[in-house]
Formats: C-alpha cells, structure tokens, sequence
C-alpha cells in the first residue's frame, strides 16, 4: 500500500531514516555479518591469528554430540513453553469470555505477568521449588516426590518450562480474548439455535475461527522460548544439570563468552539466524491467512 | 479576488510510450468573481483539473494563471486558493476554532485577527455555539460548513470545491446549496465548483464547463447548455431524465429512425420508423435527433408526428414520466398529471420545431 | 451468553479465581519472603502469612543493596533511564523513519524498508558476540550509551506507526499543504498528535522491553553500579546457594517487578490495544 499524496523532498527523507538507519547498521547488520564471516574462520586462544576454514565450524557442529543434544532440548522447551502457555491461557480466556460481568476485571489480574522479567520470573519460580527452603518442593517432598531440580535434569527442564510459560500467558490471554470478543456473536446464537451446546460450540464454531490467532501465538511463542527465554534459564539452571537445559541461545553464549571457540558460536549464531528468518515468515504467512478470513 | 485562466491545459500519468493522458487540452477564462461548475460523469477528469488548479497535481502541460500569475510552479499554499474537500478534510484532533484558524497560523497571522476573523465566519455559518467542539463531535453537515469556513477565512482569491455536498443527505444538499449562493453573493469570490450532479451544476453555476473523457465539452451558462447543448453526450448529461436521442437518416421533412431498440427491431408488426417533422432537417442523411422528455407533447392522432407504445409510467405528481417505444428506440416523455397515459396505448406524440436538436452521427456534435 | 446456566457461570468464575490464583502465587510468596528475616525464610516450609520485616527489607536493599551489589536505589535508576531511553529512542527515530517512508519518495526508499525490515530477524540474542565487540571498540561498555542505543533500532515500531499513517486520509495532507504546512510542520501539528494512542501504547510495550533485558546489560556491565536492576537480582544469587539471603534478593524482585507492573497495569487499555494492533 502506498501514498498517493507525498511530499517533495529527496534529503528531508533521508535525514529522517538516518538515525534508524545508522543504528541498523552499526548494531544489527554489521555484527550479523561479523558472525557471518566469523563462521568461517577458526581463531586461537588468545585470539592473535584466525584461519580459514569454510565449513569446517558447521561441520563441527553437526558431529558434535552436544549440539544436536542443544536442539533436541531447544525443541523439547520451546513445545513445551508453547503448549503450556497457550492451553492454560486459552482456557482461561475462553472462561473469561463467557462470564459478562468481570472480564476486564480478570484481564487486569492476568496481564501483569507480562511486566515480570524473565529473569525475574525465573527467580520466583527456583525459590519457590528450591530443594532447601521452596515451598513447592517441601509440598511436594510430602507428597512423596523428591524435587531437586539441582540434580534430576527432567525437573529442572519442567522448572524451567514453569517459569518461562507463567510468564507467557498474560500475552497469550490477551490475544486470545481478543480474538474470542471479535467472533460474532450472533454465529454463536445460530449455533445455539441448531441446538449446540457449549462444548460443541467451543470445538465446532469457535476453535476454528480462532485458527488465525492461534496460529499467530505459536509461532510468537516459538520465537519467545528460543530466544527471549535466555534470563529464565541463565536465573534457574544455568544449562545444567548436565547440560539438560542447556537451549541453544544459552549454548551460543556459554562456548562464545565462557568457552571462547569464536568461530563456532558464530556458526551457531548463523544457524540460529536461519531459523528466526524461518520463523518470521511463517509469521508473515499468518497476516495473509488472516485475510483470508 | 482574481480571474483564472486555463490555456491548453494538460495531464498525462507516466512518460514515454507508456504516457497516459487523462486530460486532453482544456481552455477556459474565469472571470473574477465568477462561479463555475465543473461537471461530468465520474473518471472524467473534472477533479484532477480542479486538483491541478490547487497545485496537489502536477500540470503536465499547458498554463494556470490566478489573477495574471502563471502558477505551475506554485506550491498550493503559495497559490492563495481554499480548498472545500469531499470528506472535508478536517483536522480530527483539533477544535472547530483550531481547524478555521490554521492555515491563519501558519501564515502568521495576529492571535487578534485570527480570533476575530474566525468568530466572523463562525456567526455567518452559525457555528459560534460549536467552536470548541472537535469534529467527530458534530453532524455530517456542521463538519460540511466547518470546511467552508477554514476556507472563508483565509479570504483567499479563489475557492476550489471538490464534491462538497455528495456526503450529506438529500434534504441537506438542498438547503446547504442555498447558503453556497448565498455566501457567493455575499463575498463574490472567484469560486471552481467540481460535482457529477447536474442539479447542482444548473443551480449553482453561473457558466458550467461540461467534462467527458478528459474533454470540455461545452462550456457556457445553464441554461445556454440546457437550450443548445453542444454534442450528444451534454444533451445526454444535462436534464433529467436525459433527452432522448433518435439515430437516423434525414430526408426533407421525414426522418427514419434506425430501429436501436431490440423490442422494436423484433415488435410485429413493426412500428412505423418514420417521423413526419415540422420544418426539414438542416441536411439530408445521417444524424441524430434530440428531443427533451418536456417537449414531446400528446398530438390528436391526425397531428401525430409519429406513436409511442407506452411501456410503464412513473408518476411523480405534479407530472408523470412515460417510459415505452417509438421512432425505432426507447424514449421518455413527460405528459402533465392531468392525461396519464395507459400502459400498451399507443399515444400519438407531437413536437414543436424549435425543440429539435440535431447532432452530426459520426462525431455526435451539433449541427443546428 | 446465549443460554444461562447458573452452573456453569459459578464454574467458570471458580475456574478463573483459581488461574488468578495460581498465576499470582509466586509472586505473593516472593512478597511474603521479603517482609521476614533471612532466617524464617530458611525455615522450611517458609510461613504464608506476611512477617513484620517489611520496611526493615525494602530500606536495607535500597540503601545498601545486598548480596555485596550497589544499592538498588542506584540500580533501579539505572534501569529506569535505560528504559526511558530505549522507550523514547525507539520511538522517535522508528516515528520519523516511518514518516519519511510513507510520506515520501527518495532513492534507496525500499532499500532502508527492507533494511529496517531486516532487524526484526537479528534479535540480540543471535548476534551478542559481534555486538558486544563493536560497542567495546566504541568504548561504551559499562555506559548508559552502551546499555541502549544498540537496541533502539524497531522494525516493530517503524511497521506500526506506517501502517497507522496509512490510514490517515490523503486529504488531511492535501489540506494541510493548501494551508501552507511543510513537512515538518504537518508532522509536528498533525501526525504526531494523530499518533498519541499508538505512541502511549507503544511506550508501555517498550517501556518493559527495556526495563525486562537481561543478556545484553549483562554482557556489557562490569562495574556494580553499572547493574540495571534485573542484573542485579541476578548478581546476588551467585554466591552459592547457602549464602543466598532470600529475604533480600525476594524483596529486590518485589521492587524490580513493581514499576513496569504498575506502568501495565495504569496504562492497560493501550498496552492491549497496542499489543494487538503491533501484530496487524
């Protein structure tokens, strides 16, 4: 879509963009490309001399063992994030519709989860399994389980799948009952006449033309526990026990910062680049289903 | 106050091979003062060229002069032109006050002279109880004179008019046409007035320029236009319902129609094609006989020029509107609410000599 | 709803209570943690009910901090300017670079909206090695400089704010230019104040985003009252799990998470108009 109407003026323009611009480049394309060519090279220790290597740093990784255990363990989290947080905050929305009076005022008490760092709901979340002094984990210890998510790899991945998905579902509800308020009611009512009850209606009706948002959330989830999810596991786990929640975006920092194999989270960070672009088409792909609504 | 003239004015979108050209050469003097109306069916270019008067559309070819001052290069603000928009083009988040005041603003205008000017325009619009108000807060028509006055009170030289009452209901339309004359009377301002409507055209307009397919077609008074229109397509456009036109080959005193009509060319047996006409044709073979719905008057069968099948009639009280066949196509007459005609009657019609119009059949202009 | 069960009402009311609950339950305890002692804390199962150490806690980690870190006050500083700047940088460069792409035709036009297009595929996160270099060679590290302006590029914010110009009428601009009004000048009188809403919205969405980093602020501070306040939480727990002083680091959260709750929830019906019109 375009302007018919515009101003004319070839350097006001480029006045305007060039802060952006700049910024743009100096901070995202150049470091992207830095990586990039990064991925190529292999460098010492101290990091005096690099050498040429081509592929070699991507071939490395695909026969490293740890990598593909990262991606398993990426994928793992990341469905996991998704479905916990959408299930849980699609039921809640598709209650908070249905009640009149009161949804706005749920809707408060749900969102503001959203404005809780990661790192910060990570944290809540460790002290409240904490093996030693979590309410949770003495509950649960009662109960006859013993939780140490310190040790035992599966708690700690289900700790942090936790964290990351509470965080997560203020945004998920808040999408959802949008899309829930924007169906018009009276196709409800039609069904209602032929004789559907709620249920029926939920699956038949309302599921389906939430298709579009729905979709839209799975992908934004995706994305939030690839990437934004770094500060819940850097706050609980640290990538441990064992590397079992060692996510791919954590995988980068600890060989790129900790590790200093520079060529090989730069390869990382490439592959990882694939995969957002990968990503925000698919996302780019719901804005045109939804036109076709 | 200025006169504006139009010497071979042109637009075309695009260069080249590729050109395109919507606008094919338009001439025209306004007087200063003067009220015109550019009136045409939609796409035919009338808004482009008031658009190019404004300086919001570039002038491919040709000259505007406001007041004696070739403005091509002008930019709109420099052009001291107001401009009227269809959707009136209302600052949303500014006050009534604040819409008027702008452009008084921005040419720095005195706080003092603003206020007094706006309060001026607002008291002659009655719009002094809603200064305060946004936009969205007043009627389709309290929006309509908000936008005639952030014109009025620039004082400009010329008033541009882009469709100013399409969005307001009929009643509306009517009584805001009246405060239009009204306003013009009082400030006299040179005004270009672009509508499809021609009922707005023959009441606002001084001198019409009638616009088809990027062409003037006639440019004149309304009744001028209305009395000799100068080609098929004005005879068409100006008048309600159009006038009819009858294709055929003229011969003396008699025409034959070419039967245009598939009713007629199938109708057995056939209607009689020839019409007996008062006075001769101005030449003999192709052309194209006008005749006004008004002018077809209901003949005793002797003095019949020629008969019309009636086919249905719309009664609108004071006259009614028949609707059938004859002289090879389908016509529309008017017959007074006294005689109403009956459907499948044939009615014997009769016209007086001087409500011909006869048009050349190749190029459709007038021949006399 | 179209049938009334009086059944299912109280269900779902009683269903919604308890996901308010459950998803308000850490934070009540992080709450109850930082009114005790670091004792009572210890004493497992901790209690549920407030302590008295309220006041005691939140004076202690202002002024002090904990865990060896500045005092929060500082760190809470930090983080609001990083916020504010990133919030405001964000926005008034994506306003007028998507200003400049809708209201006009410049040569590279395309090339700066693919560009910008582009920065929405480079999430910090994938590039944190060269980013961090480029800023260190700039010399910005432990610095308000370094802390924002490599994230005050927004594809997200250029795209919402040229989709929302899009849908001001043509004729708005039309009559401004009649008027007399320059480009500057029709964005300072028109656009911008037409954008209010979507600006407020965007604030709160960036507000938090900049308030909320973790991986960056903590790659690029080193020096304790360089800490944003999210850093510093985090800084106190990594002396061992033993030497964690829970009531203290329970009553940082508290005041880390206070101020972008409370912009959420004062300016709620932006931040959901905006959350939902940013994804359009």
């Amino acid at each position: 879509m375009e302007k018919r109407v515009i101003f004319k003026n070839w350097w006001l323009p480029l006045l305007l963009v060039a802060p952006q611009l700049a910024v743009t480049l100096v901070f995202f394309v150049w470091p992207a490309s830095q990586a990039l060519y990064g991925s190529l090279f292999v460098e010492d220790a101290f990091g005096t001399s690099s050498e040429f290597v081509g592929v070699q740093n991507f071939l490395g990784l695909f026969n490293d063992g740890y990598y593909a255990h990262s991606f398993g363990i990426t994928v793992l989290f990341s469905v996991a994030v998704a479905g916990l947080g959408l299930g849980v905050s699609l039921l809640l929305a598709v209650f908070a519709d249905r009640v009149i009076r009161g949804a706005r005022l749920y809707q408060t008490l749900l969102i503001w989860p959203y404005a809780v760092a990661p790192a910060i709901a990570g944290v809540l979340w460790m002290f409240m399994f904490d093996p030693s002094v979590g309410v949770a984990a003495w509950a649960l210890k009662r109960m006859g389980v013993n939780w140490n998510h310190l040790l035992n790899g599966h708690q700690a991945m289900a700790l942090v799948v936790f964290a990351a998905a509470w965080k997560q579902v203020s945004y998920n509800f808040i999408f959802f009952l949008a899309g829930l308020t924007a169906i018009p009611k009276s196709l409800i009512e039609a069904a209602a006449i032929d004789g559907a009850g709620p249920a029926r209606r939920f699956f038949d009706i309302v599921f389906p033309l939430l298709t579009p948002t729905t979709f839209f959330l799975l992908v934004v989830n995706i994305i939030y526990a690839f990437f934004d999810t770094f500060g819940v596991i850097d706050a609980v786990t640290q990538g441990g026990p064992a590397k079992a929640t060692e996510v791919l975006v954590f995988k980068i920092f600890q060989d790129g910062f900790k590790g200093q194999d520079y060529g090989g989270a730069a390869a990382q960070s490439v592959i990882l680049m694939l995969i957002v672009v990968a990503l925000t088409v698919a996302q780019f792909r719901y804005v045109e289903k939804k036109v076709n609504y | 106050m200025a006169a504006v003239e139009l010497r071979g004015v042109r637009k075309s979108y695009g260069s080249g091979k590729n050109a395109l050209e919507v606008i094919h050469g338009i001439d025209c003097s306004v007087a200063d003062g003067e009220f015109i109306v550019l009136v045409g069916p939609s796409g035919c270019g009338k808004s482009t060229l008031l658009r190019m008067m404004a300086g919001l559309e570039e002038i491919s070819a040709g000259e505007i002069a406001i007041g004696g001052r070739v403005v091509n290069q002008l930019e709109p603000k420099d052009r001291d032109v107001a401009m009227v928009f269809q959707n009136y083009a209302l600052y949303p988040h500014m006050s009534v006050r604040e819409n008027m005041a702008y452009g008084l603003k921005i040419r720095g205008v005195a706080a003092a002279e603003i206020a007094t000017r706006v309060e001026r325009a607002a008291a002659m619009l009655e719009l002094a109880p809603y200064l305060d108000r946004r936009p969205r807060e007043l009627s389709g028509g309290q929006r309509q004179r908000v936008a005639m006055g952030r014109a009025i009170v620039r004082n400009p030289q010329v008033f541009l008019f882009d469709e100013p009452l399409s969005n307001l209901d009929a009643k509306l339309r009517v009584q805001t046409r009246m405060e239009l004359q009204k306003l013009h009377r009082e400030f006299n301002t040179t005004s270009l007035y672009v509508t499809h409507d021609q009922v707005e055209a023959m009441t606002l307009g001084q001198r019409l320029i009638v616009m088809n397919a990027g062409v003037a077609e006639q440019i004149g008074a309304p009744m001028e236009v209305y009395a000799k229109p100068a080609s098929t397509f004005v005879a068409g456009f100006i008048g309600s319902p159009a006038m009819n036109l009858l294709r055929g080959e003229a011969q003396g005193d008699r025409f034959v129609t070419t039967a245009t009509s598939a009713a007629i060319a199938l109708a057995t047996p056939a209607p009689p094609l020839s019409i007996h006409l008062p006075v001769p044709a101005p030449r003999d073979g192709p052309l194209v006989l006008g005749l006004r719905p008004e002018h077809l008057v209901p003949a005793s069968a002797g003095a019949a020029r020629f008969g019309f099948a009636v086919e249905m009639v719309e009664s609108l009280g004071a006259d009614s509107y028949a609707y059938g066949l004859g002289g090879g196509g389908t016509l529309i007459a008017r017959v007074a609410a006294g005689t109403v005609p009956v459907v499948d009657e044939v009615l014997p019609l009769t016209f007086a000599a001087q409500h011909m119009h006869w048009f050349d059949a190749a190029n459709g202009k007038r021949v006399a | 709803m179209v049938e009334n069960r009086p059944g299912l009402n109280f269900f779902s009311h009683a269903l919604l209570i308890i996901g308010v609950a459950v998803v308000a339950f850490p934070v009540y305890l992080t709450f109850v943690a930082s009114t005790l002692t670091a004792d009572q804390v210890l004493d497992a199962p901790m209690r549920l009910w407030p302590g008295s150490h309220l006041l005691e806690n939140y004076a202690h980690v202002l002024q002090k901090g904990a865990g060896g870190a500045a005092p929060l006050s500082r760190l809470l500083f930090n983080s609001l300017i990083s916020a504010l700047v990133i919030a405001i940088g964000k926005i008034a460069i994506s306003i007028i670079s998507a200003y400049a792409i809708v209201y006009f035709r410049f040569p590279g036009r395309m090339f700066c909206f693919w560009l910008i297009f582009l920065t929405l595929m480079l999430p910090v996160e994938v590039r944190i090695l060269p980013t961090y270099k480029v800023v260190a060679d700039m010399g910005f590290l432990d610095s308000y400089v370094g802390l924002t302006l490599p994230l005050i590029a927004s594809a997200t914010a250029t795209f919402l704010f040229r989709q929302f110009f899009l849908t001001i009428p043509d004729e708005l601009l039309e009559a401004a230019r009649i008027d007399g009004a320059g480009p500057l000048r029709f964005f300072w009188d028109v656009v911008l104040p037409l954008s209010v809403t979507n600006i407020a919205a965007l604030f709160v969405i960036l507000f938090i985003y900049g308030w909320n980093q973790y991986l960056w602020p903590l790659l690029i501070t080193t020096q304790e009252n360089m800490y944003t306040a999210v850093i510093g939480m985090r800084r106190m727990m990594s002396g061992g799990d033993a030497a964690t002083e829970w009531n203290l680091v329970m009553t940082t959260a508290m005041l880390t998470m206070l101020p972008p709750a409370i912009v959420v929830i004062l300016m709620q019906r932006w931040f959901v108009k905006g959350l939902v019109d940013s994804e359009k």
